[in-house]
């Protein structure tokens, strides 16, 4: 069996497989946001900062090889993780009191994950818009972080292609499909894998808010590392 | 005995929520008056902020009075603190952050559905409100950060007696949260 090594930890990996894979599937933590082990990885929030014989790497786009020793937990890699972090609640408008996926939302938790207080940056506070227009979901660009899970679930699983982005640096944003551009005139329907993806609170379903009551909602008692490997880790049925 | 700790509290672009999460320490308020007395307040209604050990600031900066209240805080306390969210993003009142404040004053005073007398409150009494929400640390330099909204009476109780004990404070896990 080929392995690597994450913090001095010897890990079995199957060719073809990225460091993530291989960490997830040894039940390791490796931070991350864009990255959802269903769908093709992007490499774009550089939360899964790895250094991979000295040199920093995304793991979840780097392939897993023999001799690689991989550092992941280090006070360096959370701290640069952290600041991430807080560039990305900066960069948005992110008022979690008055959010629905408070409670359930993987930015938030990877804050708490890295002990985040304060944004420390100094807030952007830009104007992004907000559509409404669909029955069933509203789409709140203020706490997109332009992950483009929607943007893969919904070419690669829904086959409609409804999102993309659009723009480049600072002003990236999520846009639709329509005639229009908004979501209404788009093929978007509540059920699509590209509306249960978002990890954050920029997708919504509509009618059913602050349903779990606080206390019992996702992160409130758990690390987004021990949900991560329930859900995503070797021991986890995917 | 040696001398009693001052604490000042104040609550900017607030809604008294932190306080109440304050007063909500229950039966610890008495241990913490053991060791501490509470400055300018509105637990004590004193006007002005004296030198003081702890600042515990409330809300973000919304208008020309925040600004002068959070200077004299600065000024005065040995280690000025944020308390929840507004203190430390702007929280619910930095909603008005994207919008332009005319386009806000109208909506609510002038076009808003059921507004009688339209007319946008003008009385020179009142403080200029600013163009943003501030983060209180935009405008003074703040020593600790206490998320929450609000942050919990045990969060309030584990900082405070932290500090009071001269340890540095450190939050664990559940006593961090946003909202
Ligand atoms: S999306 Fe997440 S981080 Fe942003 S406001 Fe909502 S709960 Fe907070
Ligand atoms: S809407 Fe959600 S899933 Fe889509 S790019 Fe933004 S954060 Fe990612």
């Amino acid at each position: 069996m080929k392995t690597i090594t994450i913090d001095g930890r010897s890990i079995p990996f199957e060719e073809g497989q990225t460091i993530m894979d291989a960490a997830l599937a040894a039940d390791v933590y490796i931070p991350h946001l864009c990255h959802n082990p269903e769908f093709t990885p992007h490499g774009s929030c550089k939360l899964c900062n790895v250094k991979v014989n000295g040199r920093t790497c995304s793991a979840c786009t780097m392939l897993a090889a023999e001799g690689q020793d991989v550092i992941n937990n280090s006070k360096e890699l959370n701290d640069a993780r952290r600041a991430i972090t807080q560039m990305l609640f900066v960069e948005g408008n992110h008022i979690c009191p008055g959010c629905e996926k408070s409670g359930n939302c993987q930015l938030q938790a990877l804050g708490y994950h890295f002990n985040m207080l304060d944004a420390h940056f100094p807030y952007f506070y830009p104007r992004r818009e907000v559509d409404a227009s669909h029955p069933d979901v509203l789409l709140d660009r203020d706490r997109c972080i332009l992950c483009e899970l929607c943007v893969r679930a919904s070419r690669d699983v829904d086959h409609k292609n409804v999102f993309d982005i659009a723009g480049r640096g600072i002003n990236a944003h999520l846009i639709v499909n329509s005639a229009t551009g908004k979501l209404a005139d788009s093929v978007l329907e509540v059920d699509d894998k590209a509306v249960e993806v978002c990890p954050v609170g920029a997708i919504l379903v509509k009618h059913h808010g602050y349903e779990v009551p606080i206390g019992q909602r996702l992160y409130d008692h758990h690390d987004i590392a021990e949900i991560s490997l329930m859900t995503e880790g070797g021991g986890s049925d995917e | 005995m040696s001398e009693k700790l001052r604490i000042a509290t104040t609550s900017l672009a607030g809604c008294f929520g932190c306080h109440m999460s304050l007063l909500d320490i229950d039966e610890r308020l008495l241990e913490l008056v053991e060791v501490a007395e509470f400055d300018r307040s509105p637990l004590t209604d004193i006007k002005h902020c004296g030198p003081c050990d702890i600042g515990l600031i409330e809300g973000g900066v919304c208008n020309a009075e925040n600004v002068h209240v959070l200077r004299e805080f600065r000024q005065n306390c040995k280690t000025l603190v944020a308390m929840g969210a507004c203190a430390i993003n702007g929280g619910i009142p930095a909603l008005r952050n994207s919008i332009d404040l005319r386009e806000c004053l109208t909506e609510a005073y002038i076009d808003g559905i059921g507004v009688q007398n339209p007319q946008i409150p003008n009385d020179p009494e009142l403080p200029l409100l600013l163009d943003k929400v501030h983060p209180i640390q935009e405008v003074v330099s703040v020593d600790y950060f206490l998320p929450g909204c609000p942050p919990s009476a045990d969060t309030i109780w584990k900082f405070l007696t932290d500090l009071i004990a001269g340890r540095e404070p450190s939050l664990p896990p559940e006593l961090v949260h946003y909202d």
